[in-house]
């Protein structure tokens, strides 16, 4: 029953990440290959402000303003920069804060880590069960993928769009391309720092380690095999994808095996990317439209 | 309405645009000829703003707009197509007409959760002013298909449509009736005069000869970069110099 909630936990986590990666990549056309560190920023902040104290609500609201306002101050120069480069700067923003995370230790304790994290307790109700702790997250993914979907349907969904399909055109006609994509990564940002804080408070535990290019990987294959740019697409991403890597982590497997597991399963990642980009990019769940 | 002065554009060793001197005067047609590779696109490009010039200055209603970006162009009123279409591809064609609309509402994150009254009020009559436009250029049955999948003549059109959806005071057509069948290029010729009665103003590239001497009243000759003749259709026709720059002689 436990594995259950947990599961379900870690799919609604990873569902809220992967859909606000999603509104970036899918609906912008912005591949953002260092999307962990919004989510990190988001859980270090959270982590950091209710370990001093800090009630939890504001120390949520300051996480998710913090990421949404690192979205902001990266995607300045980099947006700046062409298609291919915009990625390889979010690559670079991804490992440079995790040595941030690493290196200050004043700050973050380094690769020591933050242990007990407090859980949540909003309007003095603490959701420290794994039940109540799969309220709060299923929650706040309802909330988020209205939020975003009201976004995706609006007229400002329908501009992201154009700039992902052609951004010269869409500056023929008057847009600030510029200042749309900003919008884009700064909302992105916000979520990515949601799913962070509740990844943070559900672990109670985070280190450096937990914000590495191979999670930008997941939350990116998540994307792609659910289809990106799509409504549910990331959901169903999130719900394939971490039932896998989760059930293999609780399966009776000899401790020997751990260490070629974690590595295996990377490169499996990795190659199902790479698979999918290639033969099948529409995912899971294909774009709506008369194509094809 | 658009002038140039001194206008010069080079990439590495060509000289694509030589102080280039130009002014469209109340003419609802003008017309830039010119062979291949004399310019004329990189002319649409530093007036859009899409490519900084190497020196000159561009006047838009008396206004400098060289230096500005190209949806500041653009917004000022000067929307352009593209000689190679570019459609957005998949979007359906209602949608394509939809984004061109100018300072949407809905576009601005905030409005979305406190304006949803006024923007729902804004896309209906967007969406009528759209589905209009998409009847008259003859695509009423593709409203729905991506614009990818419509041929290449049709493409042409939306993106005509799409332009006049901008709402701007003036158009840059490159090239419109290039690769389009005899019949299109007939529906497309329709359409530009129906939208100078309506008062829009044009400046067009074209190769066809017919259709420059049927639309324009007055047409710019470009060779090599530099201005070689301007004047009315049937001058132009009769200009020693364009004759000579179009027979390579
Ligand atoms: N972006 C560019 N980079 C390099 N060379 C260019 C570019 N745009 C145009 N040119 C060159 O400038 C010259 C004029 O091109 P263009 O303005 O496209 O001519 P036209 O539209 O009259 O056929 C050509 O020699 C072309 O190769
Ligand atoms: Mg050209």
């Amino acid at each position: 029953m436990d594995l259950f909630l947990h599961l379900w936990i870690m799919i609604f986590i990873y569902s809220i990440f992967a859909m606000s990666l999603n509104l970036e990549m899918g609906y912008t056309g912005l591949f953002n290959f260092g999307h962990i560190a919004f989510f990190g920023i988001g859980a270090y902040t959270s982590a950091l402000l209710t370990l001093h104290q800090i009630p939890f609500a504001l120390a949520f609201v300051v996480a998710l303003v913090a990421s949404g306002f690192f979205g902001f101050l990266l995607s300045i120069p980099s947006l700046r920069l062409r298609g291919d480069y915009f990625g390889i700067a979010t690559l670079g923003f991804g490992e440079i804060l995790r040595m941030v995370f690493q290196n200050e230790v004043w700050l973050t304790k380094g690769p020591m880590g933050l242990p007990g994290i407090p859980k949540p307790i909003l309007f003095s109700y603490r959701f420290a069960t794994l039940p109540q702790y799969l309220l709060l997250t299923m929650g706040l993914t309802i909330v988020t993928f209205l939020i975003l979907r009201i976004i995706i349907r609006s007229p400002l969904g329908r501009t992201l769009r154009g700039i992902r399909e052609d951004e010269i055109v869409l500056m023929a006609l008057g847009k600030n391309a510029f200042h749309f994509k900003i919008k884009s990564v700064v909302i992105g940002s916000v979520f990515a720092g949601l799913a962070g804080v509740l990844w943070t408070h559900y672990t109670t535990f985070i280190s450096p380690g937990d914000f590495t290019l191979s999670e930008t990987i997941l939350v990116l294959l998540i994307v792609v095999l659910g289809g990106k740019g799509t409504e549910w697409g990331p959901l169903m991403g999130a719900f394939v994808l971490i039932f896998f890597q989760e059930s293999l982590r609780f399966l009776k497997l000899p401790t020997e095996w751990g260490r070629y597991l974690a590595p295996l399963q990377q490169m499996i990642f990795g190659g199902l990317l790479i698979f999918l980009m290639i033969y099948r990019p529409e995912g899971l769940i294909r774009e709506k439209g008369e194509g094809r | 309405m658009i002038e140039t002065k001194g206008l010069s554009k080079s990439f590495g060793g060509i000289q694509a645009l030589s102080n280039c001197t130009l002014s469209l005067k109340g003419h609802a047609i003008t017309g830039l000829i010119g062979p291949n590779g004399s310019g004329k696109t990189t002319l649409f490009n530093l007036i859009t703003g899409f490519l900084p010039p190497d020196s000159g200055e561009i006047y838009f209603k008396g206004k400098r707009i060289d230096g500005r970006l190209p949806h500041e162009v653009a917004s000022a009123g000067i929307v352009r197509t593209f000689q190679l279409t570019r459609v957005l591809p998949k979007m359906t064609v209602l949608d394509n007409m939809l984004i061109a609309c100018p300072r949407q509402t809905g576009e601005t994150l905030s409005s979305l959760f406190f304006h949803s009254n006024t923007i729902r009020v804004e896309e209906n009559q967007n969406r009528k002013r759209a589905l209009e436009l998409i009847e008259w250029v003859g695509l009423s049955h593709l409203k729905d298909q991506w614009a990818g999948n419509l041929s290449y003549g049709q493409q042409k059109l939306l993106e005509l449509a799409r332009a006049l959806m901008a709402n701007p005071t003036m158009i840059l057509l490159d090239e419109p009736t290039a690769g389009i069948n005899p019949i299109m290029i007939q529906t497309m010729m329709e359409l530009i005069l129906k939208m100078k009665e309506w008062g829009m103003i044009f400046f067009i590239i074209e190769h066809n000869m017919d259709v420059i001497i049927e639309l324009c009243e007055w047409i710019f000759v470009l060779d090599n970069g530099e201005k070689i003749a301007e004047g009315k259709p049937k001058e132009i026709q009769q200009n020693p110099r364009v004759i000579e720059a179009y027979l390579g002689v």
